[in-house]
């Protein structure tokens, strides 16, 4: 036991580590060269003086386009793969993710909506926002019985309310206009951090930091949780609040991300697993390090995604033909046995 | 009185009521046996005791207080529940999961500290599973499982056990450590405890009361050695079977030997 905590703490320095040893990395990567030294020099000039040798250029692609993006994949990445390990641990299902309640599909006709309809990139994180909450709602309400919801009707709701916002999005797709909005919409349903500026990255902070910190203090909860309801209530906690604060907390990060970056796929689903492999089923070990998993995952994805061609390859794209043969890679190795 | 219900009814709706005025009290260190034939109510009773769901009429009362008047969390610090033993989805190790069974005792954002762990390891010392701690549940087998759960149980430190038909499933030697460990906790530590199950052997071994219940919302509540009579038996069972006693190194032994399915 004290060896294996042990261990088990070290794992999670290191996975803690790595996403910070990539930030330092991608500030300085990117199709427009910006060399290492001019890069922390610009930095360094932040908070203390530095005689400024770079050009103004070069000072707005590190910190105005690159620092923001790099801080926003950090963060959605993080939020993301939580969600989705509470997720799997409340349904007590490992193969949910964090949009079994009709998040992405709800955001998804909030934004594609609102391409339709301006052209302000703010209405359109508005509307993704508003549908993604109110997707949620609508499972929420439509699963909710005098009996109390049950976690069976509760995800049978969501693939409802995902269903009918889905059509709703082809709707949008079938009628917008195939030289202007339509590639407008597509790209926006297959996830991109392209645009984000620092104003973005101080909007979604307060929301992300409160929903993972939520989650990360109640993580030791979440293994009594993923007990059968009977079990978990026999053990003291009151299983109804807990799973909606859980939930709650999981779909507002979810939401949140959405409407910043778009749809981005299997990042919820499998960084979970991965953790699983690496710190166990221990919610207490596997909170932190999917947190540390997913940030420094889409921080990867996301510098291929604008430095692997000119235009920026979308990256729900990427995290499936990246992770797919990385995780069919990490299966076989462990038989499919976590930890 | 410890532990008891008083009037328990309990239907579905008002027309299939499964059983209708139960009593029973138990004392400290008392074993009470729940037995009857299969789907007639037991583990629902079981949940109705534990609040699980409503009873129609009737009450759960513990050291006096009825069970609608406490706070979830202080009546899970007396009782705890061992479920009949099922694999989970996310295969915890035996010490995560047994140290869950601490919740009752832990604030909203604690976490498990040294003195918790240190209640699980005299748990996991007491059930003699000790070498189990760092192992997968799911390595484990039915027997295994079984004891963990009641290490579970017992590191919240409860006066009250409540355990669904622990031994179902389990060989005969298995068996005897779930029911000689009941037993022993019973007598030792003074926990009451609530057993449903299938075997009035067993009932016969360890347990001071019995209930039994029958298919038409009949049941029978006494003293143990009382309620398992051949004639009961018949009756609610619809078994002729024979009670023997043995006598083996100056022990009494009192076994039921079932013999035919009543005509």
């Amino acid at each position: 036991m004290k060896i294996k905590s042990k261990n088990i703490k070290k794992k999670l320095i290191i996975l803690a580590v790595l996403p910070l040893i990539l930030l330092v990395v991608s500030l300085c990567i990117g199709r427009f060269y910006v060399s290492p030294k001019t890069t922390f020099s610009i930095l360094f000039s932040k908070i203390s003086s530095v005689e400024v040798f770079w050009d103004d250029i070069e000072e707005i692609v590190v910190l105005g386009v690159r620092l923001p993006r790099i801080l926003m994949a950090l963060m959605i990445g993080a939020a993301l793969s939580v969600s989705g390990t509470s997720f799997q641990a409340i349904f007590g299902n490992p193969l949910v993710s964090p949009h079994i309640l009709g998040v992405a599909a709800g955001a998804g006709f909030g934004a594609a909506l609102g391409i339709l309809l301006s052209n302000s990139v703010i209405v359109t994180q508005l509307m993704a926002l508003a549908f993604g909450v109110g997707a949620v709602l609508i499972t929420y309400l439509i699963s909710k019985r005098k009996s109390a919801a049950t976690l069976y009707t509760l995800v049978l709701s969501g693939v409802i309310t995902g269903a009918f916002f889905t059509a709703l999005i082809s709707f949008i797709k079938y009628v917008a206009d195939p030289d202007d909005k339509l590639p407008e919409i597509v790209y926006w349903l297959m996830g991109s951090l392209n645009g984000i500026v620092m104003r973005d990255v101080l909007t979604a902070l307060p929301f992300i930091l409160t929903g993972i910190l939520i989650i990360v203090l109640l993580r030791w909860k979440i293994n009594v949780l993923s007990l059968t309801e009977e079990e978990a209530s026999s053990l003291g906690i009151d299983v109804k609040k807990y799973r909606l604060i859980i939930i709650g907390a999981s779909s507002i990060i979810t939401a949140v991300s959405v409407a910043f970056c778009g749809i981005v796929g299997w990042i919820g689903l499998v960084i979970p697993h991965v953790g699983r492999m690496i710190v166990g089923n221990d919610h207490k070990a596997l909170v932190p390090a999917t947190v540390f998993l997913g940030a420094f995952y889409l921080l990867f994805i996301d510098n291929l995604s604008r430095t692997l061609t000119p235009a920026q390859i979308p990256l729900s794209i990427l995290t499936a033909i990246i992770g797919a043969p990385f995780f069919a890679y990490l299966l076989r190795r462990t038989g499919g046995r976590w930890s | 009185m410890k532990f008891g219900v008083i009037n328990g009814t309990f239907g579905y709706d008002n027309e299939r009521v499964l059983f209708e005025d139960v009593n029973f009290q138990i004392a400290e260190g008392q074993i009470l046996t729940i037995l009857g034939p299969n789907g007639v109510g037991k583990t629902t009773f079981l949940k109705c005791m534990m609040g699980f769901l409503n009873w129609q009429r009737g009450e759960t009362i513990i050291e006096g207080q009825s069970f609608s008047n406490l706070a979830a969390a202080d009546i899970w610090k007396k009782i705890s529940y061992v479920p009949q033993a099922k694999a989970t989805i996310f295969s915890y190790t035996v010490m995560e999961m047994v140290i869950m069974g601490r919740n009752p005792h832990l604030g909203v954002f604690s976490m498990p500290a040294a003195k918790d762990i240190a209640v699980c390891e005299w748990a996991l010392e007491e059930l003699n599973i000790k070498n189990l701690k760092s192992k997968n549940i799911s390595e484990l087998s039915g027997g295994e499982l079984q004891l963990v759960l009641v290490a579970r149980a017992l590191v919240s430190e409860p006066d009250i056990l409540i355990l669904d038909e622990p031994e179902s499933n389990l060989d005969i030697k298995n068996q005897l450590i779930i029911l000689n460990i009941i037993k022993r906790l019973s007598e030792k530590k003074n926990i009451a405890c609530v057993i449903n199950t299938h075997y009035p052997n067993h009932a016969l071994k360890i347990s001071d009361k019995t209930i039994m219940f029958s298919y038409d919302k009949h049941h029978i509540y006494g003293n143990t050695k009382d309620i398992i009579s051949q004639s009961n038996i018949k009756k609610f069972f619809e078994v002729n079977a024979k009670i023997v006693e043995i006598n083996e190194n100056e022990k009494n032994y009192k076994t039921l030997v079932p013999l035919s399915i009543c005509e």
